[in-house]
């Protein structure tokens, strides 16, 4: 950041392989490469960038904890650029969590725990993922950020919790796998999050930055589409295409600024309120008989 | 024989499809996972039907026509027409090809059982011809890619380890009112698109007069019942027929062992399949 709020942010649209650490390291060091050489400054991987996403029993082969010397040369990425990635992080209790971690001038700066696992449909998260506990902001370089992994993101509360701590950006890494063929352009779920990517950033005056993987597993298709939305919900930059790309946009924080004058929705958010009326219902759930 | 599919008559609004959209996604399927187990060639049994003929088209765009090997198998009772079918897409496409008639071996076979029924011989000859598809695919160094829709495996209209068989498989999501449109849409040959659809086992044989009903009602049914999960109250409410119903969702449920691995007996705590999972793409 030059001091005045702008930024340069480049999310690597990629195709990680499956259950492959070495060889996915050896990408992000070409992808941190390329992105640095491209003048960008925050560098967003996507969602178990590291591992690849349906690994199954491969959860535990692919694990890293956060104290050991893999995690201290991932964050050597973090020299010139900040990065964030997607890993399986193992805790020393050995349980698995599908994290995304943020790191910044060699060190590590916050370490998101996916909370909501899709174990439905195509998915089958919590049979090898422990659940994460917390939707917490952290500092970085360039203001007040959140991460939201892909289906935390299909939970209006995780992203209305990170607005009311203030942030300046949603962080969304994803593993998106592309289905619903209809007469549209678009698969019915890219459309879907375009949907709620820019009604995030738009109701909670964030910018918002999507990133999805590309590629395919076992048949399935992830159909990238990774974005960076600013705060008045109008798309920045897109890749519109499911092939792997360096989506860069040249992002100024003061909009946060000047979005919130425009329409302080966020000032007049009622957290008390809020609380209150929920604290309410869940009283009035607890309390049924059956 | 029932009428032919006809592109002109409209499809049902939910089956409908973005051809060019799908075909990206099953070019890209192809590519992906045939180049990613280190092969750079398919090879497919051509049959003149339009199944086989997407397929065809789709891997030769996906690799390149040289690296496509398409197989026409006739039997001394096939229809001439699917062999001059056949040989239309393969000039089309510029892909390679071989013949192979396999009435020598198939009727040496049945010379020893020659009360054998329509189905036995019917299904004999499918997976006679798939195992020419394996064996062809280790000569030429190639994947064998599947031509099965989604119909098709629904109502277990094939023959196990035989045309059900393969590698892998870009068109088992597509319905087959589906796969009409996409096939139409990336210049399968008209006749091709519009032909009654047949296994093919003698002159004159129609899926849809076996079967009992047209593709086009069975995906709409077959669409209800599986993408959306309706019961069969809801079905009725959808306006289908008691009869209908009650024969579409028996072949689903009957034919369901065609579509999974062989059962194993468990006996340890780590059984393949069942706590032993992996991706089939595990390091790739």
């Amino acid at each position: 950041m030059t001091g005045d709020g702008r930024l340069s942010v480049a999310l690597a649209q990629m195709d990680p392989a499956l259950g492959d650490r070495g060889r996915n390291l050896e990408r992000h060091r070409e992808w941190v490469k390329q992105a640095a050489e491209a003048g960008a400054q925050l560098l967003v991987f996507p969602e178990l960038s590291l591992t690849g996403y349906f690994l199954k029993d491969l959860v535990p082969d692919s694990a890293i904890q956060l104290d050991s010397p893999q995690m201290r040369e991932l964050a050597g990425l973090s020299a010139d650029l900040d990065v964030v990635l997607g890993a399986v992080i193992e805790s020393p209790d050995h349980r698995y969590f599908n994290a995304s971690v943020y790191f910044s001038r060699g060190e590590l700066q916050h370490v998101h725990r996916k909370v909501y696992l899709p174990t439905y449909g195509m998915f089958d998260e919590q049979r090898y993922f422990a659940p994460g506990d917390r939707f917490r902001s952290f500092a970085t370089p360039f203001g007040r950020a959140g991460i939201l992994v892909c289906e935390d993101i299909w939970h209006l509360s995780s992203a209305y919790i990170l607005s009311l701590e203030g942030v300046d950006m949603i962080i969304c890494p994803s593993s998106s796998p592309g289905r619903g063929i209809t007469t549209d352009e678009r698969l019915g779920t890219a459309e879907s999050y375009a949907l709620v990517c820019r009604t995030y950033a738009q109701f909670l005056t964030t910018f918002f930055l999507y990133c999805n993987r590309v590629g395919f597993e076992d048949g399935a298709n992830f159909w990238g589409g990774s974005m960076v939305i600013g705060p008045n919900g109008d798309i920045i930059a897109q890749q519109q295409d499911a092939d792997e790309a360096l989506v860069l946009a040249h992002i100024d924080l003061a909009d946060v600024r000047r979005e919130r004058l425009a329409n302080p929705l966020l000032r007049d958010e009622r957290i008390e309120l809020t609380i209150n009326e929920l604290r309410r219902v869940w009283h009035e759930r607890t309390r049924k008989p059956f | 024989m029932s009428a032919p599919a006809s592109l002109s008559e409209p499809v049902f609004p939910p089956l409908q499809i973005n051809p060019e959209l799908v075909r990206k996604i099953l070019v890209g399927f192809i590519q992906n996972e045939v180049r990613k187990v280190g092969f750079e060639r398919v090879v497919l049994g051509l049959s003149g039907g339009v199944d086989s003929s997407l397929v065809a088209t789709l891997a030769a765009q996906a690799l390149g026509p040289k690296n496509v090997l398409s197989v026409i198998m006739p039997y001394r009772t096939s229809d001439p027409k699917s062999m001059s079918d056949a040989l239309q897409v393969v000039r089309q496409l510029g892909i390679e090809h071989l013949e192979v008639d396999i009435t020598p071996q198939i009727d040496a076979y049945f010379a020893r059982f020659p009360d054998a029924d329509p189905r036995r011989r019917g299904n004999k000859m499918a997976r006679e011809r798939k195992s020419i598809e394996y064996d062809q695919s280790s000569a030429f160094r190639a994947l064998v890619i599947g031509t099965s829709n989604k119909t098709e495996l629904l109502l277990g209209y094939g023959t196990i380890y035989g045309d059900m068989a393969s590698a892998i498989n870009p068109i088992g999501d597509l319905y087959k009112t589906q796969v009409w449109q996409l096939a139409d849409a990336v210049g399968v040959p008209t006749a091709i698109v519009q032909k009654a659809p047949s296994a093919d086992l003698w002159s004159g044989q129609s899926d849809e007069t076996e079967l009992g009903f047209q593709y086009r009602m069975i995906d709409q049914l077959l669409y209800y019942l599986v993408d959306r999960r309706y019961s069969v109250d809801e079905l009725k409410g959808q306006g289908f027929d008691q009869a209908f119903i009650t024969e579409i969702v028996r072949r689903v449920r009957e034919n369901q062992y065609k579509r999974r691995l062989p059962l194993i007996a468990k006996l340890s705590s780590r059984t393949i399949d069942r706590e032993f999972r992996y991706p089939r793409d595990w390091g790739r």
